[in-house]
């Protein structure tokens, strides 16, 4: 993959800076910190520390710049996203005292958009086609980001996420690799599949919730915080893929696209049960001081992935609020 | 269920040594199981296990019988534990 285009000052500085130049990389100023031009930025800085691009220079990763930067961001947000969620996680510790209820309360209070109803009953075929593209910035890497935890957790957690992991990443078989069905289920849709391909057209919502899984997952201090944002993940799956399947194939997209989730309606059914119990309730068990980050964890996926979700939908609210004005404005051109 | 192995004997001879099948109940959900070669269902259909780990439906509604599809999570539970 190659660096992507810049969408903007801060972009344009990172990307510069990974490709070896010798922008000076000025630090977070407050500003844009979840639009595209940031979340962009942000992204690269991650992608660096998974396969890399091309065009980048070896080391990288480990640039003081780039590492310098990436620091003073991930704090703004991650003291953001405490911010906005401290409230979830309250009603989370008072609705139970085991730690399965906590996160299933947490589900149930964090409403989201909603885009799998949508998606099943209305979308049209470009609408359905656009979600995909958008959700390929994740699904294309699905599951890496929780795999940086793997070495922070042991015991029966760490036998779980294995577990899980192992299903994710095919069962031993590489043609049931989930980025693999993923990039299948594009492809038989015409849309590029290349990792990466439409990152630098993501919004900056969809950007932001990919790259709280990789702060989440590659610092270890918030490794509880990363297994409960799987479960909060997988938690909310089963459903929405059974509705995102039940439109697929009402517009007729093919088969492949349709595969890809009705195999997660069948996976995430199992990885709810697991990440919920032998995961998430071993590992703090384990480690009780990790139960509020595990719950911080989960309400972060909630709200940034119900953001997302809704960035998309107002997209298409405003797309056929515009087509509408249009029309009228032909109906009284024609009167 | 069989049990994964089945009549395997390793090479050197010796009697072979299997991992026990696993079965958890999830409160509300489905039967959580491990190490199972293949489910039978009701019918006499003979589903092969796939994954790692699979979940049966014990709410008896799932749309991807004898697999659990989430729906237990949409009706009234039947049992307690």
């Amino acid at each position: 993959m190659l660096l992507p285009a810049s969408r903007g000052p801060v972009s344009a500085a990172v990307i510069d800076a990974a490709r070896g130049g010798d922008a000076t990389v000025p630090p977070h100023d407050g500003d844009d910190l979840h639009g595209a031009d940031t979340q962009l930025a942000l992204w690269v800085v991650y992608e660096l520390s998974y396969r890399g691009f091309d065009d980048a220079a070896d080391d990288a990763e480990w640039d003081l710049r780039l590492v310098a930067w990436r620091r003073g961001v991930e704090t703004a947000i991650e003291a953001g996203l405490r911010r906005r969620t401290a409230d979830d996680v309250a009603v989370a510790r008072e609705a139970s005292d085991d730690l399965v209820g906590q996160l299933r309360a947490l589900v149930a209070h964090v409403d989201g958009p909603p885009l799998a109803r949508f998606l099943q009953r209305s979308a049209t075929r470009d609408q359905v086609l656009e979600f995909l593209t958008e959700r390929s910035v994740y699904h294309l890497k699905e599951s890496d980001p929780h795999a940086f935890v793997l070495p922070r957790v042991d015991g029966p957690a760490k036998v779980a996420l294995a577990e899980l992991l192992y299903d994710e990443y095919g069962g031993g078989r590489p043609e049931r690799l989930h980025s693999l069905l993923y990039a299948d289920a594009l492809r038989s849709c015409g849309i590029d599949a290349t990792y990466g391909a439409h990152v630098a057209n993501a919004s900056g919502p969809t950007l932001l919730s990919n790259n709280v899984m990789s702060l989440l997952g590659l610092q270890r201090r918030l490794h509880g915080a990363s297994l409960g944002h799987l479960a909060a993940f997988e938690t909310t799956s089963t459903d929405p893929c059974r509705r995102i399947a039940a439109g697929i194939e009402r517009v007729g997209l093919p088969e492949a696209a349709a595969a890809y989730f009705h195999e997660h309606v069948e996976a995430d059914a199992v990885h709810e049960q697991v990440v919920l119990t032998d995961i998430c309730a071993n590992a703090v068990d384990a480690d009780p001081s990790l139960r509020d980050d595990v719950l911080f964890g989960a309400a972060v996926c909630l709200r940034v992935d119900a953001d997302a979700g809704a960035a998309l939908m107002d997209r298409w609210t405003s797309e056929a609020a515009v087509a509408a004005h249009d029309s009228a404005d032909d109906l009284v051109r024609s009167a | 269920m069989t049990r994964r192995g089945g009549e395997d004997v390793p090479v050197d001879g010796s009697p072979a040594r299997r991992e026990p099948v696993r079965a958890r109940l999830c409160p509300d959900g489905p039967l959580l199981l491990r190490g199972a070669d293949e489910v039978v269902a009701a019918d006499g259909t003979v589903h092969p296990v796939t994954r790692p780990v699979v979940a049966v439906c014990a709410c008896g509604r799932s749309g991807r019988a004898p697999w659990c599809d989430g729906t237990h999570a949409y009706v009234k539970p039947r049992r307690t534990s």
